[in-house]
């Protein structure tokens, strides 16, 4: 198991460095970061700028190839550059995933778990009237843009701040105005989570609930199920313990890569709810013409996947012993 | 054999009616209709006897023990009684069923390969089964479910308690099965076609396996099955079922010896017979079972029935009292039928006169020769570096040649080359090792033109009748497919399909239907026809009748009898039935692990077997007679087929040969260190085994 992990990390580190040096390439041709000082007024000093641009390794000036042997030393000596402004990417990627984190963990995780009970539950009264409901809803959702799904959560809880006089609803970054009560800024940071988490946990729980639902259905009308009953297990207890457990395998590896990724964040929510996360970073990187900073992001997010697939490879032979045991 | 103590007392003594059914119809919603499965059907099973239940798919078989067990779907509607110990369990709400179920009645299902769940060891799975009906603490469940596993003949319990299901065979699944079917010493086992899908020799095992349960336990068996042999061998009693009705009941040697019923003795008739030689045709039940969606009133059977009268299209006979007092059967003509023998009821058609009869095999011309054949596979691991780590040898060197007009049978259990074998000659191409000589022409030598000409020679009949018709063609154009390729004109297209489908017996009018609004009879005669096209000499058959309803298979057969009498067409017959190739076939080659063990004249081997494992193959296939059922005496292989990845060296049927074991040691050695090879026992006979004189003693 171990020789097989070994062997897989390596072969994915030599994936993830083509992965970032094409990225580097890329970013580094077509990004213009000159063009930042052109709109300047007063004008500042061409001199200026180059020397700027040329300390931050980010001169056209100065051919490609010298541009990457700068960077990839950079690089393997733990720094990861600077954008035109002089900000330390390096320390914005690790600041800004823990503020992805923060607001994906509850979110991402109630809703896979509350997506899985509702779409086995589903399974079991497939073509019930609830069933029927649930899907509609589910399709409702998914086919609904994010940015959409949080507009409108924001309008209602507006609505429900005017109609009670309260500001209960906060939902402008993570945190506000603190009170002057024990465990104010905890309850100020709740505050700020709850709206953003209720919109990641329905949007999480539309998809997963379609996934989990095929998932059961197979494995309800599977014969070991009928065994169970046979042996005189009760429905819910054939259904618990042989057709969910089966069904749960191809489950593990979604929700592997779904915690590796969070650490990514989530583009559209981090914006609507002002969440200074590293979606929103990577979107601002590209408009900023952040050359190192673009990188950085596809390096990091690299990373997070292929640590979800190794995850998820882990899982999957936690949870089935054909995997485990051959 | 085994310690295992009883878990409670029983309810019903020993003859004693045990479970009682009394009038059930069963009824689910379809698209198309009300299918109506199971129509009034009652039977009385006795503490400890065994019931069989047979007929063919569609009699309601299955759906009655769906229904006994309470696990139907629930927009089934039952009516009827259904009582155990005096008890009904109709109309009882499912946890009170589940308290019975596992516990009163138990069941083992068809598919062992899908009936144990994956992620849970064998153990866990039959500890549960003990724990959900009583208090016991895990350590002594876990000892039961140990010597539950010792009992059903698994070896080393102890540690194979804690194996996953993926890491048995399809026949040891099976045996676990049966452990926890009688976990909680049931007064019940209904069991579903429990060896429909493992080969013989496991079959005859895991019968065997049943017949210790039953007595360790003490518990009544209902047999659902479709296999006439099996019930002769198992059964006490016996149903026959027929578009959901019961049409005939009695003791197991009223059915098979004096039959009342017109389909139980059309039935009993059309089996091919493994203890029987046969030159003509087999009588046939012609057409096919209803559809249980709209039955028109009258007898199921009428249209199909040779000694139909009016009365039987107006109303349905019901079950009446023969002369024999256990004795029931479903006809008007009850009494009228009484003795008739089944050559009468059904004569056999005959079949076309063939040119060749009179010509000697050996001046007939070699057709097809397999000279040292072998298929070998590399067995490979590793997802980045992908190395080689072994050899599958499926095919290890085999030579046997097929002469104009004959039918060669090629039979053994899955995994012992048999398709791989169809699979490299269908190839036309180099094989890893050996030759392959289609009509004298070498198939290593062909350049892509002179292949694509000798394939029209060289036509394939496949197994499974609905997966190998594209069900978007209407069959015209499947018939008509191989002749455009091979460059016919539309209208000699035209006329040939028209020809075919009346040579295959079918309507050329329905060749604008497409395969779904045929039967499997009737799908696997277009697939007959769609070989025929482009008039081959050679047809390879991969079990062409195996997936038919036994009624059915008869008349396939005999078309493809007469087939080769009237064009003169040779056959390569791939089988695991090996009564289906006793009546076809004129020689037999018997495979195991790849290599050829027996091969000869079909009634030399077959009578006088020289091989350990054709005696045993042979010896292991229920024959529909009770009375010669209980005089044989059978051999028992012990385990399963090896892996073809890693085969015993010299002899590979020594691990598991009953002869072995006798020998002495120096004799021992040689079977280990000697491949034995084919030597002629007679003047078509030639067997593998190094002291087949003693093995025929």
């Amino acid at each position: 198991m171990l020789r097989y992990i070994g062997k897989r990390l390596l072969n994915y580190v030599i994936l993830l460095y083509v992965a970032v040096s094409l990225t580097y390439l890329l970013a580094a041709t077509q990004l213009n970061p000159r063009a930042l000082w052109a709109v300047r007024q007063p004008p500042v000093d061409p001199v200026i700028v180059e020397s700027q641009l040329r300390q931050y390794n980010l001169s056209e000036n100065v051919p490609l190839f010298e541009r990457y042997w700068t960077w990839l030393t950079g690089v393997l000596h733990g720094d990861w550059g600077y954008s035109p402004v002089g900000l330390n990417v390096a320390e914005q990627v690790s600041t800004r995933m823990w503020v992805s984190l923060r607001l994906l963990l509850i979110g991402t995780l109630a809703g896979i778990i509350m997506g899985v009970a509702v779409g086995a539950w589903t399974a079991t009264r497939q073509y019930k009237v609830s069933d029927r409901v649930i899907t509609a809803l589910s399709l409702l959702v998914i086919s609904t843009p994010a940015f959409v799904v949080g507009h409108v959560t924001q309008i209602l809880a507006i609505m429900f701040n005017n109609a009670t006089g309260t500001r209960f609803f906060e939902f402008i970054g993570e945190t506000g105005d603190v009170g002057n009560y024990p465990f104010a800024d905890l309850v100020d940071r709740a505050q700020h989570l709850l709206l953003p988490t209720l919109v990641l946990i329905l949007l999480e729980v539309a998809s997963m609930s379609r996934i989990q639902r095929n998932l059961m259905l197979d494995s309800l009308g599977a014969d070991y199920v009928r065994t169970a009953r046979a042996k005189g297990l009760p429905q819910h207890k054939a259904v618990m313990k042989h057709a969910l457990r089966t069904a749960l395998i191809p489950t593990g590896t979604y929700v592997a890569f779904a915690v590796a990724t969070m650490f990514v964040g989530a583009t559209f929510t981090e914006r609507i709810f002002n969440f200074p996360g590293l979606g929103q970073y990577g979107v601002d990187a590209i408009t900023n013409r952040d050359v190192n900073g673009i990188v950085a992001v596809t390096a990091f997010s690299g990373v997070c996947v292929l640590v979800g697939a190794i995850l998820s490879d882990i899982m999957v032979a936690i949870l089935d012993p054909r995997v485990r045991l051959q | 054999m085994s310690n295992v103590q009883p878990l409670k007392n029983r309810k019903t003594q020993a003859g004693d009616t045990v479970l009682s059914v009394t009038d059930l119809h069963v009824t689910f919603p379809s698209e198309a209709g009300q299918v109506r499965a199971v129509r009034g059907l009652s039977f009385d099973l006795a503490a400890g006897e065994t019931l069989a239940i047979v007929g063919e798919s569609g009699s309601g078989k299955s759906v009655t023990s769906l229904a006994v067990m309470g696990l139907h779907p629930p927009t089934t509607k039952i009516t009827g009684s259904i009582k155990l110990h005096g008890e009904e369990l109709l109309g009882r709400s499912d946890e009170e069923m589940s308290k019975i179920r596992g516990r009163d009645l138990a069941m083992v299902f068809q598919d062992p390969l899908s009936a144990l769940t994956p992620v849970y060891t064998v153990g866990d799975q039959i500890v549960e089964a003990i724990q959900a009906h009583y208090e016991i603490s895990k350590a002594k469940a876990w000892q039961r479910a140990i010597e539950l596993l010792d009992l059903v003949g698994i070896p080393n319990p102890q540690t194979r308690v804690k194996s996953f299901p993926f890491e048995f065979s399809g026949g040891m699944r099976q045996r676990v099965m049966i452990a926890m079917a009688i976990a909680n010493d049931p007064d019940v086992i209904i069991a579903d076609e429990p060896t429909t899908a493992l080969d013989v020799t496991i079959q005859a095992q895991v019968l065997e396996v049943l017949k210790t349960a039953q007595k360790e336990t003490g518990a009544a068996i209902i047999m659902i099955t479709h296999d006439l042999g099996i019930v002769a061998g198992m059964s006490e009693r016996v149903v026959v079922m027929y578009a959901g009705r019961p049409v005939e009941t009695g003791t197991v040697d009223d059915i098979f010896y004096t039959p009342r019923m017109p389909y139980t003795v059309g039935l009993l008739g059309t089996v091919p017979r493994l203890d029987q030689a046969s030159d003509g045709a087999l009588p046939v039940l012609e057409g096919n079972p209803p559809s249980v969606v709209d039955l028109p009133p009258g007898c199921p059977f009428a249209p199909r029935c040779p000694a139909v009268i009016d009365r039987c299209l107006t109303a349905e006979p019901e079950l009446v009292t023969t002369t024999s007092v256990d004795h029931q059967a479903a006809c008007y003509r009850l009494d009228e039928l009484a003795g008739i023998s089944h050559a009468e009821l059904f004569p056999a058609p005959e079949l076309s006169a063939s040119d060749l009869a009179e010509v000697p095999r050996e001046q007939r011309p070699v057709v097809l020769e397999l000279k040292g054949l072998e298929r070998h596979y590399p067995l490979m691991k590793g997802a980045i570096y992908r190395h080689q780590i072994g050899t599958v040898h499926a095919v290890d060197g085999i030579d046997l040649d097929i002469r104009e007009g004959e039918t060669l049978g090629l039979v053994g259990e899955s995994g012992c080359g048999k398709t791989t074998t169809l699979m490299e000659i269908l190839n036309l191409a180099k094989p890893t090792g050996g030759a392959i000589e289609v009509l004298g022409q070498n198939t290593a030598t062909l350049n892509r033109r002179e292949r694509k000409a000798l394939r029209r020679n060289l036509q394939v009949v496949f197994q499974d009748p609905m997966a190998s018709l594209d069900p978007r063609m209407p069959i015209f154009d499947i018939i008509a497919e191989p002749m455009g390729v091979h460059g016919y004109s539309k209208d000699e297209i035209e006329k040939r399909v028209r020809e075919l489908l009346q040579l295959v017996g079918l309507e050329p009018a329905h060749s604008d239907r497409y395969p779904q609004h045929f039967s499997g009879g009737q799908r696997q005669r277009i697939g007959i026809a769609r070989a025929l096209s482009l008039e081959p000499k050679v047809m390879v058959l991969d079990e062409p009748v195996s997936a038919l309803d036994v009624s059915i298979q008869a008349g396939v057969i005999n078309l493809l009898d007469d087939l080769q009498r009237k064009l003169g067409l040779s056959y390569l017959f791939v089988a695991h039935d090996l009564a289906v190739i006793r009546h076809i076939a004129d020689r037999v080659a018997v495979m195991y692990l790849g290599s050829i063990v027996e091969i000869g004249d079909v009634d030399a081997v077959y009578e006088n077997p020289r091989h350990p494992y054709t005696q045993a193959l042979l010896s292991a296939i229920p024959i529909p007679d009770p009375q010669t059922e209980r005089s044989r005496n059978r051999i028992m292989l012990s385990g399963d087929l090896p892996s073809p990845s890693d085969p015993p060296s010299g002899c590979k049927f020594r691990t598991r040969c009953f002869l072995h074991q006798t020998l002495s040691e120096p004799e021992k050695a040689r079977c280990i260190g000697e491949l034995p090879q084919l030597v002629a026992k007679g003047s078509d006979h030639r067997v593998a085994c190094h002291f087949s004189d003693r093995a025929s003693q």
